[in-house]
C-alpha cells in the first residue's frame, strides 16, 4: 500500500474517479463481449460526448467561481444557428463561420457578464433568464426548422485526422499524437524530478518515477493503438483533438496563471478575496464570458456531428455538463474542482451511457443509473471530507492538474474546524 | 453562593482520539454544583473537544472514560440527549440566524406547541420574561441581526434558559464582545450562579477568568494539568499562564527598545459614509500620523469606527469616500482600491481571519503568496516553485508550525493561522502595516509570538498599527495610542503617560478633566 502511494503520489483515493473509469470500462467490455473498446465505439464515444465534455470545461470554472450556468444548451443552440444559416445563406468561408460563432460567445457571454458581475444577480437567475432567451432566440432565428451546414464544419464535429504514409498498421497522425504525449510524459518526469532536486524536498525513489512513468505510457501506447487501428480513414477524432487542446489550455489557466488562481480564490472566499486586491466583478465576468465562448463552441461542434443545426440542439446539455463537474469533485459551494476532473466525471457518465446502451439498456433505467451514480459520487466525495481524509478526485495526475488537497484536518486542535464562510465583505465591526 | 459542594459533573479518565491524533488523554474534570468552572489552555490543548465529549457532540462510544452527572452514569448519544439532561452549550461562533426574530430564536428547535402548530402567543410572552431575566431591552420580535453582538449573546442565553438549562456551558463568551458587554455578560452569570445555575466556562480571557471563576481546570495538550480553586486565595493570571504554557512567561511581551523615524504616513480630515446608511458617517475628519519604527494602537470600544477607519484607508475597501488626504512620505496618494493600496506599500491584516482574512481551502503556500501573486510569476504565469521557496521562508521565519507548506491553512491552529496571514500580507512588502485585532481568539503563546513578530517590522523600519479590543495588549505593545469614539479620533496619548483609565475615558467621549 505505501508503495502504491509513493507511485501516485498522495493515496489511492484521489484516483477513485479514474479507477472507477477503468473498473467501468473493463465491466462493460467483459458484459458487452468486448463492444466497448473497439476502435470504432472509442471514437464514437468521444465524437459522440465531446461537446459535453467542452461545456464541462467551461463549467468548472463556474462553479469553481460559486457560480452556475444553466444557459449553457441554449447559448450552444443559438450559435449553432447563426453559424449554420451565415455559412448558408452568406456565403462566407466555413473559418469565417467559426469566428463568427465564437463572436456570437463573447457576445453572449458580455451580456451574462454583465448581469451577474456588475448588476449583481445571481448567475443561478441570469442564466436561468438566458436560458429560455437563447431557446427561444435559437427557434425565432431558425423558425423552429432544421438547416444543415457544410462539409468543413462537419469535419470539425465528427471528422478525422488525414491518412499519410509509410504504412505503420496505424493511422499516422494518431501515432504521431501518441509519441508527443509520451515524450511530454517522460520530459515532465524528468522536469519534476530535476525541480524536487532543486527545491531540496524529498522524492520518491526512481524505481516509482520508473514505474510511473511506465504505467502511463502503457495506457498512451494502448489509447493510440485503440483510435488509430480503426478501419482506413478513422483517427483520433478531430472534435476529441479540440477537447484536448483545451484541456491541456484551461488546465493550465486554472492552476498555473494568476488569473486561475484569482477563480479558486473568489469562490472559496470572496471577502478574503477582495481584501487581497482581487477585482471580484472581473474575475465573475471573465468565468461566465468565458463559459459562453466555451458554449459556442460546443455548439458548433455539436452541428458538424449533426450535419445540421436544430431547434432543440442543446436540450439538457447544462445539466449534463453539472453533472460531469461534480462527478469530478468539485464543491457546490464553490473554491474547489479541477478541469481534468470534471473531463473524467463527463467521461465516466459518457462510457456508462454508451457501455449500457451496448448492453441493450433501456434509456429509462440508463437515467435511473445515471442518477444514482452522480448521488453516490457525490456522496462518497462528501463523506471523505466529513471524515477529514481527501477528497477522493483531487489531483490526477500531479502534471496534468494542480489538485487541492482535502484538509485533511486534525479534528483535535479547537481552532481547526475548516469551514467555508460565505461573507460579503461589507460586515464590519469595530 | 450554593451550599452544597458536591460535584455535580465529574468526567474521568476522558481519552478522544482522532486518526492520528490524540486530542485528550485522560482528561478529569470536576464541577461542583452551582460554581463558575472555568477551562483554561492553549489553543489546541483540548479545551473544545471536552466540550464536545461533555455536550454529546462525539456520542458516547467514540470516547473512552466515565461522565457522571447528577450522581449518574450518563452515555449521550448526541446534542438533544444532553440538553435533555439540562446541559447546553453556547458555541464561540454564535449559533443564531440573524433574518429571524429574537422569539424564533430562542425558541428554534424547541418550539412551544400549540393544539395546531406553534403557539406563538405563549412562545412571544415567555421571550418576554427571557429577555428580562437576561437584561436585555428589545422587542421579541427585533430581528437578530438588528442586534449588536453583545445582545445576540444573551439571546443565546435566553435560549439556554427555555430549554431549563442545569449545566450552561460558555465557549469564549466574550472573544466578540466589548468591555461595556462583557461586564454586563459577567454580572449576567453571577445573578444566574446565585440562582443555582452551574457554568463551564471557556474563555481566553484571563482576567475575567480571574474576576468571576470559582475553581480553573486547566488543561495542556489533552491532559489535565491541575485544577485551582479560585476562592482559596492566591490565583492571579500568572499563576494561570504558568499552568497553561507549562512555564513561566517573564513578561506578556518581548523586551523591546522603539526605534522611531520620521512621519511617513499621515492622513487628514478624513470623512467616511456608511455603506447602507447614507448621512450616517463612520469617520468624521479623523486625522493620524505614524512614524517609521512606530507602533501605534487604535483603541475604541466595539462600533467606533476604527476598522471602519482602517478598511477605507485601505483602497476603500469599507464605505464611501466623502473626503480627507493621505500622505506617504510627504506626498499626497489616491488609494481608490485595495489593489492601488497594495502598491502603494499598504498591508490591512483583516480581523476575524476565517471570513476576511483566509480562503481555508487555500495551502500554507497559496495562502502566503496569494495577495501578492506577480512576485512569483512570470507575466500571468504563476511559478510555483518559487512560490514554494517564498512559503519555506515565510514558514522558517515567522514559526508557522506544520510539517509543509502544501498542508492546508485549515489545519493549522488559530495562532499559525494568523501567522500565515500576517507571513500573506507581509510578502506584499508594505511599508504600513495595519492589524486588526491580530491576537483575538489565539493563545498566550501565540500572543506573545505574533507581538514578536511586530516588533521585529517595527524595528525594519516600517509603520505598524494595531487596532485591538485589549486594552493591556495596547499598553504593553504600542508607543502610542489614539482613541476613537463614535468616527471621531478623541486622542492620542504615549505610552508612557496611558493608563487603561484614561485610555477607556477617551474612548468612552467622557469629558477630558482639567489636569
Amino acid at each position: 500500500m505505501s508503495s502504491l502511494k509513493q507511485l501516485f503520489g498522495g493515496g489511492i483515493r484521489q484516483y477513485g474517479m479514474v479507477l472507477a473509469l477503468l473498473a467501468l470500462l473493463a465491466y462493460f467490455q467483459v458484459a458487452t463481449g468486448g463492444l466497448v473498446l473497439t476502435p470504432s465505439n472509442a471514437q464514437n464515444i468521444i465524437i459522440g460526448n465531446s461537446y459535453i465534455l467542452i461545456l464541462a470545461i467551461g463549467m468548472v470554472l463556474v462553479i469553481i467561481a460559486g457560480h452556475i450556468d444553466l444557459s449553457v444548451g441554449s447559448v450552444a443552440a443559438v450559435t449553432g444557428i447563426i453559424v449554420a444559416i451565415a455559412l448558408r445563406d452568406w456565403g462566407i468561408p466555413w473559418w469565417a463561420g467559426i469566428l463568427l460563432g465564437l463572436a456570437v460567445g463573447v457576445v453572449i457571454g458580455a451580456w451574462q457578464g454583465f448581469w451577474v458581475a456588475y448588476v449583481g444577480i445571481p448567475g443561478f437567475i441570469t442564466t436561468l433568464a438566458g436560458m429560455m432567451l437563447f431557446r427561444g432566440l435559437n427557434q425565432r432565428i431558425g423558425h423552429s426548422s432544421t438547416v444543415p451546414v457544410p462539409e468543413e464544419l462537419q469535419q470539425l464535429g465528427a471528422g478525422y485526422l488525414p491518412e499519410w504514409a509509410p504504412d505503420t498498421g496505424l493511422n499516422n497522425s494518431t501515432l504521431l499524437l501518441g509519441v508527443l504525449a509520451l515524450a511530454a510524459v517522460v520530459w515532465s518526469e524528468l522536469r519534476r524530478r530535476a525541480r524536487a532536486a532543486r527545491l531540496e524536498v524529498e522524492q520518491p525513489p526512481l524505481w516509482v518515477a520508473l514505474v510511473r512513468v511506465a504505467v502511463v505510457g502503457a495506457v498512451i501506447a494502448y489509447v493510440t493503438y485503440l483510435f488509430g487501428s480503426g478501419r482506413y480513414g478513422t483517427s483520433f477524432p478531430i472534435a476529441g483533438l479540440v477537447l484536448v487542446a483545451l484541456v491541456i489550455l484551461y488546465n493550465f489557466i486554472a492552476s498555473r496563471t494568476i488569473g486561475g488562481r484569482h477563480v479558486y480564490a473568489v469562490g472559496g472566499n470572496r471577502a478574503a478575496a477582495a481584501l487581497s486586491g482581487i477585482n471580484i466583478r472581473h474575475v465573475n465576468f471573465f468565468v461566465m464570458m468565458n463559459m459562453s465562448i466555451l458554449a459556442a463552441v460546443a455548439g458548433m461542434v455539436f452541428v458538424g456531428r449533426a450535419t445540421a443545426s436544430g431547434p432543440s440542439d442543446g436540450n439538457m446539455w447544462e445539466l449534463d455538463a453539472i453533472a460531469a463537474v461534480f462527478i469530478g469533485g468539485a464543491a457546490v459551494s464553490g473554491g474547489v474542482g479541477t478541469v481534468v476532473g470534471s473531463v473524467i466525471g463527463g467521461l465516466v457518465m459518457a462510457v456508462l451511457n454508451n457501455g449500457l446502451q451496448l448492453m441493450g439498456v433501456g434509456s429509462d433505467t440508463t437515467q435511473i443509473i445515471k442518477g444514482l451514480v452522480l448521488l453516490v459520487a457525490v456522496a462518497f466525495d462528501v463523506h471523505s471530507k466529513v471524515t477529514g481524509r481527501p477528497s477522493i478526485i483531487g489531483l490526477v495526475f500531479p502534471w496534468l492538474g494542480k489538485g487541492r488537497k482535502g484538509s485533511g484536518g486534525t479534528p483535535g486542535a479547537d481552532d481547526a474546524q475548516p469551514e467555508v464562510p460565505v461573507a460579503d465583505g461589507a460586515t464590519s465591526r469595530g | 453562593m450554593s451550599e452544597n459542594h458536591h460535584a455535580v459533573l465529574e468526567m474521568r479518565s476522558i481519552t478522544k482520539e482522532f486518526p492520528g491524533v490524540r486530542a485528550l488523554d485522560d482528561v478529569t474534570l470536576e464541577v461542583r454544583a452551582g460554581e463558575i468552572h472555568a477551562i483554561c489552555g492553549e489553543n489546541g490543548a483540548g479545551k473544545s473537544t471536552l466540550m464536545k465529549v461533555l455536550s454529546g457532540v462525539y456520542p458516547h462510544g467514540s470516547y473512552s472514560g466515565d461522565i457522571h452527572y447528577q450522581g449518574e452514569i450518563v452515555e449521550f448519544r448526541d446534542i438533544r440527549s444532553s440538553e435533555q439532561a439540562g446541559i447546553v452549550i453556547i458555541h464561540q461562533e454564535l449559533a443564531l440566524i440573524p433574518e429571524l426574530s429574537i422569539t424564533e430564536n430562542i425558541f428554534l428547535g424547541n418550539e412551544v406547541r400549540g393544539r395546531v402548530g406553534i403557539d406563538w402567543e405563549t412562545a412571544r410572552q415567555r421571550a418576554t420574561e427571557l429577555l428580562a431575566r437576561v437584561g436585555l431591552r428589545a422587542s421579541p420580535d427585533t430581528l437578530v441581526k438588528n442586534i449588536g453582538v453583545g445582545q445576540q449573546q444573551l439571546v443565546e442565553i435566553a435560549r439556554a434558559l427555555a430549554k431549563d438549562v442545569r449545566l450552561l456551558i460558555l465557549d469564549e463568551p466574550t472573544a466578540a464582545l466589548n468591555e461595556d458587554d462583557s461586564e454586563h455578560l459577567l454580572d449576567l452569570l453571577r445573578g444566574l450562579r446565585s440562582r443555582g445555575l452551574t457554568c463551564i466556562m471557556i474563555s481566553h480571557k484571563l482576567n475575567e477568568i480571574e474576576e468571576i471563576a470559582d475553581s480553573i481546570t486547566i488543561i495542556r495538550d489533552g491532559r489535565t494539568v491541575e485544577t485551582l480553586d479560585v476562592r482559596a486565595g492566591g490565583i492571579d493570571e500568572d499563576r494561570i499562564i504558568r499552568g497553561m504554557v507549562g512555564r513561566s512567561l517573564a513578561s506578556r511581551f518581548p523586551d523591546h527598545t522603539p526605534q522611531i523615524g520620521e512621519t511617513f504616513f499621515e492622513v487628514e480630515g478624513w470623512t467616511v459614509e456608511h455603506p447602507e446608511v447614507p448621512g450616517r458617517l463612520v469617520c468624521k475628519q479623523s486625522a493620524f500620523h505614524v512614524r517609521r519604527g512606530e507602533i501605534v494602537g487604535f483603541a475604541g470600544i466595539m462600533g467606533a469606527g476604527r476598522t471602519e477607519l482602517a478598511r477605507s484607508i485601505f483602497g476603500r475597501s469599507y464605505g464611501r469616500y466623502l473626503g480627507g488626504t493621505l500622505r506617504m512620505d510627504g506626498k499626497e496618494i489616491v488609494v481608490p482600491d485595495v489593489l492601488a493600496a497594495i502598491r502603494h506599500r499598504i498591508a490591512y491584516v483583516s480581523e476575524d481571519r476565517k471570513t476576511l482574512g483566509l480562503n481555508l481551502l487555500d495551502t500554507i503556500q497559496q495562502t502566503v503568496v496569494s495577495a501578492n501573486l506577480p512576485k512569483v510569476s512570470n507575466g500571468p504565469v504563476i511559478d510555483h516553485d518559487r512560490a514554494y521557496l517564498a512559503a519555506e521562508e515565510y514558514r522558517k521565519s515567522l514559526g508557522i508550525k506544520a510539517p509543509s507548506v502544501r498542508d492546508g491553512v485549515a489545519t493549522l491552529s488559530g495562532g499559525n493561522q494568523q501567522k500565515a496571514l500576517l507571513a500573506k500580507w507581509m510578502f506584499t512588502e508594505p511599508e504600513l502595516l495595519i492589524l486588526d485585532e491580530p491576537t483575538r481568539g489565539i493563545d498566550v503563546g501565540a500572543k506573545y509570538e505574533i507581538y514578536g513578530l511586530v516588533q521585529r517590522l517595527a524595528n525594519q523600519g516600517k509603520g505598524v498599527v494595531v487596532i485591538s479590543s485589549e486594552l493591556p495588549e495596547l499598553l504593553g505593545l504600542c508607543d502610542r495610542i489614539y482613541t476613537v469614539f463614535e468616527g471621531r479620533v478623541t486622542g492620542v496619548v504615549d505610552q508612557a503617560d496611558a493608563t487603561q483609565e484614561e485610555l477607556m475615558r477617551l474612548m468612552t467621549g467622557a469629558p477630558t478633566p482639567a489636569r
